[in-house]
């Protein structure tokens, strides 16, 4: 009894005597460090990207994006970005659906859902290892499909499926995409599954009782409630794939001209002749990974209402 | 009405789902008992352990984890519970800052850190342990939004304040209360930051190969340049470790709702 009238009293008492602002010290170190190895190498770079070489403001270097390279740099990141988020994002939406409202196996949704937890984490160099060793020149799967041929009836053999005989080439924007989607999908699935196990059944049953068909439902029902949740899953695989750089560099080797590329290449030699133009380059980065991020989170809060149970 | 019915759509693709994660393991395992034409062998994997290069790389990673992990739990744990106790007005601003590091490519960060630091006056990057304090602080950085998060939601779950202040009524000094009664309440989220942030270390690329240090990552990397069979079996060695680290995660946090994660690479 005395103890739970007594703790709260000898706590304001103690807060009193140590002062207001001493309560601050308790967080103090979290901000120190993060004031040194977050905001200081962060704010370095911004400045950078408005001053020239002397250190007079400019806004010069933002110019400089407009040139041919690094636009196109730029163009080809974003495109890999899209696709990728689009592609991953549909596919991991219908594993998602499968694994929930479609009643797929139990067993197969464990594996999925547990798989979806490792795989969204997995990526940089070992994901290129493995795709190249899957789909690579003398990869796995290229070896199967190389093996499957017959011979016509003018004795020609023909091998239709031979991959690289028709054009495929892992070491490309497709093997990027097909690489990236092995870590997009399962993200998407993290976060769409739920948002898929809170549609309510009766909801369901009422459209089917106001006649609606299937299609009908998830058009006018179901999309309606999930597109927050979808849409701010797809910026979050954008911004992921936006912001990848270890399994691109290790799969092409830096030949795909990727902004993450470009800001490497700018670190080991200076490519771009100004490194100020470099600190613009990857300021327009984070402006653009902010974005997506920031929309997401605001996304996820709007849908959090509809996913209250 | 539609309950026993199979649904064909959902399992066709459930099925892709499940070949789409397993063909490239599949496929790298294969490959990486390949090393001998003609015959499976574990060749591939005696080089790799067999290289000081390696052993040396993978001691480096392994050790700069545990620094992570360390210096985050001394940084975070304090934070996260003065944040719950007394400064709950700070958690929205703390929690954009640690948010920061999913919005700031890696390649870009370090740009950044070779800036900051690789000149007058905070210059780290001249000798190799100034190095290694920059790249374990990069780390802790990197990994802040994964141990943050975890101690945050381990925090929810405890009543901190009972626990302060009966602590601190019989007799406790604030370091008394973190350690001998925050710490063990909050052990499994802790041991759950602890986990991915020394996956998130041994599988860094960037600031290891940026910064010039002996990291795994970039160890890896220059074994894709040079080798056929090895890489496929460091991958596979790296899935294993990493698959480890993850899998334990998802076990000691089996039922939380909030489990879901935000990536950044």
């Amino acid at each position: 009894m005395a103890g739970s009238a007594l703790a709260p009293s000898t706590e304001r008492t103690r807060a009193l005597r140590l002062g207001a602002w001493t309560k601050w010290l308790g967080i103090a170190p979290f901000f120190v460090f993060v004031l040194a190895f977050e905001i200081l190498p962060s704010l370095n770079l911004f400045v950078g990207a408005f001053q020239d070489q002397d250190g007079r403001f400019t806004l010069a270097n933002f110019l400089g994006l407009l040139d041919h390279f690094v636009l196109k740099s730029y163009m080809v990141s974003l495109q890999v970005s899209v696709i990728t988020s689009v592609v991953g994002g549909l596919f991991g939406f219908m594993v998602a659906y499968a694994i929930t409202v479609g009643q797929a196996p139990r067993w197969m949704r464990s594996i999925l859902m547990t798989f979806s937890g490792l795989a969204a984490n997995f990526g940089g160099v070992p994901l290129a290892f493995a795709f190249i060793a899957t789909l690579g020149h003398t990869g796995f799967l290229t070896a199967i499909f190389r093996s499957l041929c017959f011979t016509n009836s003018a004795g020609v053999q023909n091998c239709p499926l031979d991959l690289y005989q028709n054009g495929f080439n892992l070491y490309t924007l497709t093997g990027l995409t097909l690489s990236y989607t092995y870590f997009q999908f399962p993200l998407m699935v993290l976060i769409i599954a739920p948002a898929l196990e809170s549609l309510r059944s009766e909801w369901r049953e009422a459209a089917e009782n106001l006649g609606a068909s299937g299609a009908q439902y998830w058009r006018d029902v179901a999309l309606p409630v999930l597109w927050p949740s979808l849409l701010g899953a797809t910026l979050l695989l954008f911004a992921s794939a936006f912001g990848a750089f270890a399994t691109a560099e290790a799969l092409t080797g830096g030949s795909i001209p990727l902004a993450t590329i470009l800001v490497s290449q700018q670190i080991r030699g200076d490519v771009l002749g100004n490194p100020n133009e470099g600190y613009a380059v990857a300021f327009g980065m984070v402006v653009i990974m902010s974005l997506c991020i920031a929309l997401y989170i605001f996304l996820q809060q709007r849908t959090a209402r509809w996913l209250k149970r | 009405m539609t309950t026993h019915k199979v649904n064909w759509w959902a399992f066709l693709w459930a099925v892709l789902g499940l070949f789409y994660f397993f063909l490239p393991l599949y496929g790298t395992l294969d490959f990486s008992l390949r090393m001998i034409r003609g015959r499976l062998s574990l060749q591939a994997y005696q080089i790799v352990l067999a290289d000081p290069q390696f052993l040396e790389s993978f001691r480096y990673s392994a050790v700069m984890g545990v620094i992570t992990v360390v210096v985050s739990a001394a940084i975070f744990l304090p934070t996260v519970y003065w944040i719950h106790l007394r400064l709950p007005q700070v958690r929205p601003a703390v929690e954009v800052l640690t948010l920061l590091p999913f919005m700031i490519p890696v390649i870009v960060y370090v740009f950044g850190l070779i800036r900051t630091f690789g000149r007058p006056p905070f210059l780290l990057t001249l000798t190799p342990l100034g190095t290694d304090v920059l790249i374990a602080a990069g780390y802790v950085i990197l990994a802040m939004p994964y141990m943050y998060r975890a101690l945050d939601i381990g925090m929810r779950s405890i009543d901190v304040r009972t626990l302060t202040e009966a602590a601190q009524s019989l007799g406790a000094n604030v370091f008394q209360v973190l350690v001998n009664v925050i710490l063990p309440n909050l052990r499994i989220a802790l041991l759950g930051g602890a986990l991915i942030t020394f996956a998130m270390v041994i599988g860094e690329l960037v600031l290891g190969d940026f910064l010039v240090r002996p990291a795994l990552g970039p160890y890896m990397e220059q074994m894709g340049r040079d080798h056929a069979y090895e890489p496929a079996a460091l991958a596979m060695m790296s899935y294993a470790l990493t698959w480890v680290c993850l899998g334990l995660l998802q076990f000691l946090t089996r039922g939380s709702s909030s489990q879901q994660q935000l990536t950044g690479r």
